[in-house]
């Protein structure tokens, strides 16, 4: 019932190219959802059709129980947006640019000098505050942009790529902040093509391929689905079929020799034990053994891998 | 189409007043307005030279004062006729485009506006900022008046003078409007500036040598024919008035010399009883302007839709 974001078979031509192309998404409230995929692969599209900025060619939206399209106003001022790329007008300061935006959003010029203090603050802005924004770092402009979305007080935020071009201090910042928001039971959704950064973050996720969902879920079940295991076991042994070896042993759920001698073991548990014993058993040389976790990216490559196999089948 | 709710009017106060304070502290608008001021004065300074030369009586100096040239400088009506585009143009080339190549677009329509509130705010704040530099103009030109020729204007002089400043707003206008249409087309800044200075060149300096060339050769005249050459004047008037420099230039003669009781041909016939050189009043004048004055406000509307139009086609994804 708590459903905050509906989309049903949304579809958006630009020209001939469908650049989203049936899409059915749900977001709960209180959700960090993330969109991830390829650049070109339709989240940015999704998310101006989520608030409005463009019209779908077919389908229907549902935002806070609205459609964007024919109450875009009510919908907008519930709703911030962090784009792509974050703009700002370079020859004002950032507590004049948040002002526009504020008295923009209906606010009095009062109540918004307030919140911009706060927010500032909330973003490690305030000894930036009046400076000209022309002179902000990216790392900066887009912790301004997420003040934005606080002053606004909105209860659904729509990042997109909100981590692009950042340098990995600022990239941890800014998505500290955004499990923050989280927190507050502010709804976020999140496109990103980096997807093992916010994997960790995302409490579900879409994979878009060609402005599809190809997959929609929790992160671990998904690379449990696709993968078969949440554990990715690399193996350096000689003189051993590793795949006779480990045949029928448990946990493992996949095993693939990825060049002579090295070979990839999916499990969903820490295996390695089991595979020490089943090398040295067949008489193997075992030289390394590390694991770690799947990432969305193997999911991501492993899923449209065999999408293209299909299709070209 | 479903029916949107909410007024679109929504925030329109917020934008128009953060242009015009935009346009207010650009070094842009300092320098054309520089550029204005000075040659303005100019021109106002060296027809006072030329008034207070003249022994003559005259009804209305202060008129004369906007409308003497001294050579080698044209009068102020005709650097206003020349300027006025640029300080528009200046204002508005990059209205639209400028906010994609800011990349504040979609920042700035994800609040709860609507896209008319950003075009119309926009036009609506630029010609605040025209508005104001006219007023302050005139109020300039009218106290260098009373300062330097020792004489306060009429009520009908004032008169005229605020129709001038009506018709100047108006001018100025269509041309930000031009401005507007080429902004919003052109995704380019630069481009868009040397499309709007294309069209200014184009009325300002080659109108004047087309439209007989054109009546030429739509209308040949007939040497047998009187009236071939009365039509070919008729067509050239006509197609000389799609400039809206000859607009203003028949408004300003209008308004500013009472004397002019016709912009078009007149006969010798239509003269007969008629007082050549007497004044007509201020009511006569408007009346002779109004078709103008209506042109050009249509001109400045339907510019104004072709933007609006191309604006709100457009895809916000830059």
């Amino acid at each position: 019932m708590n459903t905050v974001i509906e989309t049903r078979d949304l579809v958006k031509h630009y020209g001939r190219h469908a650049a989203v192309d049936g899409l059915d998404l749900t977001v709960e409230k209180g959700e960090v959802f993330g969109l991830l995929g390829p650049n070109g692969a339709g989240k940015t599209t999704t998310i101006l059709l989520l608030l409005g900025l463009t019209e779908p060619t077919s389908g229907a939206v549902r935002v806070i129980g609205l459609d964007p399209l024919r109450n875009p106003l009510e919908v907008k001022r519930r709703v911030g947006y962090l784009p792509d790329q974050i703009g700002f007008y370079d020859n004002l300061t950032a507590r004049e640019n948040l002002l526009y935006t504020a008295r923009l959003t209906g606010l009095s010029t009062a109540e918004a000098n307030t919140l911009i203090g706060e927010a500032l603050d909330r973003v490690r802005l305030t000894h930036a505050a009046d400076r000209r924004v022309g002179t902000f770092s990216r790392g900066m402009r887009q912790r301004l942009g997420l003040a934005e979305v606080l002053i606004k007080r909105a209860e659904i935020a729509i990042l997109d790529e909100p981590t692009s071009g950042l340098d990995p201090q600022s990239t941890q910042e800014l998505l500290e902040l955004i499990v923050e928001l989280g927190r507050e039971g502010i709804t976020i959704v999140l496109s990103s093509h980096l997807l093992s950064m916010v994997q960790t973050i995302c409490n579900r996720v879409a994979l878009f391929n060609r402005g599809r969902i190809g997959l929609m879920g929790r992160v671990a079940d998904l690379t449990s689905d696709v993968l078969g295991g949440t554990h990715v076991v690399e193996v350096e042994a000689g003189d051993v079929d590793l795949r006779a070896a480990l045949d029928g042993a448990p946990h493992i759920t996949g095993v693939t020799e990825q060049r002579p001698g090295f070979w990839r073991v999916d499990a969903d548990a820490d295996a390695r034990p089991e595979i020490a014993r089943r090398v040295v058993a067949a008489g193997g040389l075992l030289r390394t053994m590390s694991i770690r976790h799947t990432t969305l990216d193997e999911v991501y490559v492993r899923f449209f891998e065999e999408d293209k196999i299909h299709a070209a089948a | 189409m479903p029916q949107r709710e909410g007024s679109p009017f929504t925030g329109l106060a917020t934008v128009a007043l953060k242009e015009a304070a935009d346009h207010m502290t650009s070094a842009r608008i300092h320098l054309v307005m520089l550029l204005v001021l000075l040659t303005a004065i100019g021109a106002v300074y060296a027809a006072i030279g030329q008034i207070s030369q003249t022994v003559s009586e005259d009804q209305f100096l202060f008129l004369r004062l906007l409308t003497t040239a001294q050579e080698p400088l044209p009068s102020f009506v005709a650097f206003l006729g020349f300027l006025l585009p640029l300080v528009a143009i200046a204002l508005g080339f990059d209205a639209i485009n400028g906010e994609y190549n800011r990349r504040t677009m979609s920042r700035i329509l994800s609040q709860p506006i609507y896209r008319d509130a950003l075009l119309t705010g926009k036009f609506l704040g630029c010609l605040l900022v025209i508005a104001q530099c006219l007023l302050v103009l005139w109020l300039l030109v009218i106290g260098l008046g009373i300062l330097l020729l020792g004489l306060p204007p009429s009520g009908e002089e004032i008169l005229r003078g605020l129709a001038f400043l009506l018709a100047s707003f108006v001018y100025a206008g269509v041309w930000l409007g031009v401005a507007m249409v080429f902004s919003t087309i052109f995704r380019s800044p630069a481009t868009s500036a040397l499309a709007t200075l294309t069209v200014w060149l184009l009325f300002t300096i080659f109108w004047p040598m087309l439209s007989p060339l054109i009546a030429g050769a739509v209308v040949p005249v007939d040497p047998f024919d009187p009236m071939t050459a009365v039509n070919q004047v008729e067509v050239q008037r006509a197609i000389a008035r799609i400039s809206p420099n000859t607009l203003f230039g028949e408004m300003t003669l209008a308004i500013l010399n009472p004397e002019t009781r016709s912009l078009g041909i007149v006969f010798a016939n239509q003269l007969s009883q008629a007082v050549i050189g007497a004044p007509l009043p201020v009511s006569q004048s408007l009346m002779l302007i109004w078709p103008q004055l209506c042109c050009m406000i249509a001109a400045l509307l339907v510019l104004f839709t072709g933007a609006y139009v191309s604006f709100q086609r457009q895809e916000i994804r830059a």
